[in-house]
């Protein structure tokens, strides 16, 4: 049905995999080509999980997109983590990995958040050092996410799109694009989506995110969104995805549905609609 | 019982248990259902699981916490030792400063 | 102290300022934003726990458990980005809370439960059934030596454990009456199953990390008269609970 032996995730609609749409993705996947799962899930010894996984991979090709290594993070990599992280590739040979431009232990604790950075020389160097030894560990190449953000610190003197770029230009990863975090981050911060994704190294995308939001107020009155994953996608972002597309070409589009997680015509409805956004670019 | 008696005894059980649990070559051949868990069998026992998302579901921890009677332990009645002891002690408020 | 060391201490106390030097991006304190972050945290690991621990949680009432879960997470943030494992302090941190303390079968409910999940994680393995022992004769079958599958528990209680948490999730079972309880958990496919050990069948299975069959048998004799092997390697046959040993 697809071709597994390609090691690349193809330009079509993907979802966030979720164990209840098993069925439903073996019985009929439409429109969904390839799937994105969460490292941390299957780092377990064995059981319903890595059975799942296995034949999943069987059908689709997989992104395997980690939220525990902590990239950003000041202290040295977790060892013991990035070893699972390479038993996990090693074995399933997905078709992309990828990580977030964020941090989410410190002292060991887990935070079980994406947690945000300055963006520095300093912490420039600390993160490109950190995806080289991922890279070198992994023996492959790594896609970087860029985040959400509710907070900017005043020490910052890159811009998120450059800072992004510099980190690919060093290290020779890749970049997943996030478009709704573009639009979480404009909305917060006040600058324009589209400004954002004009100044955004496109080339080096090997990805897109879309997810869905939540709206709530700062202590101003001002809009603040919160990137809840938990509902439809907002109709302004699947308007930034048409601009980012237009600009960038096709690409590889998931969506991402991770609370109040939606039976499988829902989710499937969202991947529809990436579809169609496609199409008017392979048009 | 000797230790002849005893010895029979024990692998006579574990004859039985054996022949109980041989299994017919068709039957091992089935497939494994790893698709979804069986109606009512523990399909929540895989636990927790990650998030690369934020939430707008509010926490509204207070800073004092009285324990209030709910839940099914307010049916099961049970001594709170196993010994059968009552022990001293329930039910009293919790202070301490929790972050909201 | 360096940025991730104030932000990470805010994130788990509200004693704690709003860290310096976070702003709106339009140069103003970043406020309320920074508690965008602490909610995060706390919501999603109090989430973590309440995936983890559903009995638990019904036995004490919503409330009482989101509080708890909230003590805990601040006390104890995973120590490990697999959540799957997040938790596994938590009975023993019920058992050190008096205010629960006249719910005295509370912890282990909870060591069953994080028992349970350890199960479904566990390492496949490999099983045997009975057809791999049925060719052997009575003295070779005294001489087994078995090892238990990775995905197989055992917990003894002295609360009827088991009886309390059928009992949560499905009243009609009827309540639960006093008296101990060993539990034994296997994995026959992908779906962990709780049983209940009848008498002396958790010294069987303990001896049988040591010991071949026959005299983990005869241990637990020792310790319960009237155990019957027939009943305890039945279970764990049925349940795909033992392997041959690797060596």
């Amino acid at each position: 049905m697809f071709d597994t032996t390609m090691r690349r995730l193809p330009n079509g609609p993907g979802v966030g995999y979720k164990p209840q749409h098993y069925s439903a993705l073996i019985a009929d996947p439409a429109p969904v080509t390839w799937l994105e799962i969460h490292a941390e899930n299957y780092m377990g010894d064995g059981g319903r999980p890595l059975a799942q996984l296995r034949a999943l991979s069987e059908r689709f090709p997989i992104s395997v997109h980690g939220v525990g290594l902590s990239i950003g993070g000041e202290g040295p990599l977790d060892p013991d983590h990035l070893a699972r992280l390479k038993t996990l590739c090693d074995w399933l040979n997905p078709a992309s990995f990828s990580e977030h431009l964020a941090w989410s232990t410190h002292d060991s604790a887990f935070l079980n958040d994406l947690l945000p950075l300055p963006y520095t020389d300093a912490t420039l160097s600390r993160i490109c050092a950190h995806i080289d030894q991922v890279q070198e560990t992994l023996g492959r190449e790594m896609l970087l996410e860029n985040p959400s953000s509710y907070l900017a610190f005043s020490e910052s003197t890159w811009a998120e799109p450059d800072f992004l770029r510099e980190i690919a230009r060093r290290t020779g990863c890749g970049l997943l694009l996030d478009v709704n975090n573009v639009f979480v981050s404009a909305t917060n911060l006040g600058f324009r989506p589209q400004d954002y994704t004009a100044a955004f190294p496109l080339d080096q995308v090997g990805e897109i995110h879309l997810g869905g939001h939540d709206e709530d107020l700062d202590d101003h009155g001002a809009p603040l969104l919160i990137d809840s994953h938990g509902r439809e996608v907002a109709d302004p972002v699947w308007s930034l995805l048409d601009i980012t597309l237009m600009a960038s070409g096709p690409r590889p589009v998931l969506i991402e549905w991770d609370t109040d997680v939606p039976d499988w015509p829902t989710l499937s409805a969202e991947a529809v609609r990436a579809h169609r956004a496609l199409q008017k670019v392979l048009a | 019982m000797n230790t002849f008696t005893k010895t029979a005894f024990i692998a006579g059980a574990f004859v039985t248990a054996i022949a109980a649990n041989t299994v017919p070559a068709a039957a091992q051949a089935q497939e494994k259902c790893f698709g979804v868990a069986l109606a009512g069998e523990n399909g929540c026992a895989a636990g927790p699981g990650t998030t690369c998302a934020g939430t707008s579901t509010v926490d509204y921890q207070g800073n004092a916490w009285t324990l209030v009677e709910a839940g099914t332990c307010t049916d099961i009645e049970l001594p709170a030792m196993a010994d059968g002891t009552a022990r001293m002690g329930s039910l009293e408020a919790l202070e301490r400063d929790i972050p909201a | 102290m360096s940025i991730q060391t104030t932000f990470h201490a805010g994130l788990l106390d509200a004693a704690q300022p709003v860290p310096e030097g976070l702003t709106d991006g339009e140069g103003r304190p970043a406020g309320r934003r920074y508690s965008v972050y602490r909610n995060n945290v706390a919501v999603s690991l109090r989430e973590a726990l309440t995936t983890g621990f559903p009995v638990t949680r019904k036995l004490i009432g919503e409330q009482n458990f989101d509080h708890v879960a909230g003590l805990y997470l601040r006390a104890h943030p995973p120590s490990d980005p697999r959540l799957m494992l997040y938790g596994a302090g938590f009975p023993n941190f019920l058992a050190s809370l008096s205010a629960l303390s006249h719910i005295g079968y509370l912890a282990d409910v909870a060591r069953l439960e994080l028992a349970i999940r350890h199960s479904y994680h566990a390492a496949d393995g490999n099983p045997i059934d009975g057809n791999a022992l049925a060719h052997l004769g009575p003295d070779q079958l005294m001489a087994l030596r078995l090892s238990l599958a990775p995905s197989a528990r055992v917990l003894r209680s002295p609360w009827p454990v088991l009886s309390i948490w059928q009992f949560t999730q499905d009243a009609s079972v009827g309540k639960p009456k006093a008296g101990s309880q060993d539990v034994l958990i296997t994995r026959p496919a992908f779906d962990p199953q709780p049983q209940l050990l009848p008498t002396g069948g958790a010294t069987f299975i303990s001896a049988l990390a040591t010991m071949p069959l026959g005299e983990a048998a005869e241990a637990a004799l020792r310790s319960a008269p009237d155990f019957d092997p027939s009943a305890t390697l039945g279970l764990l046959l049925a349940g795909r609970a033992l392997e041959m040993p690797s060596c």
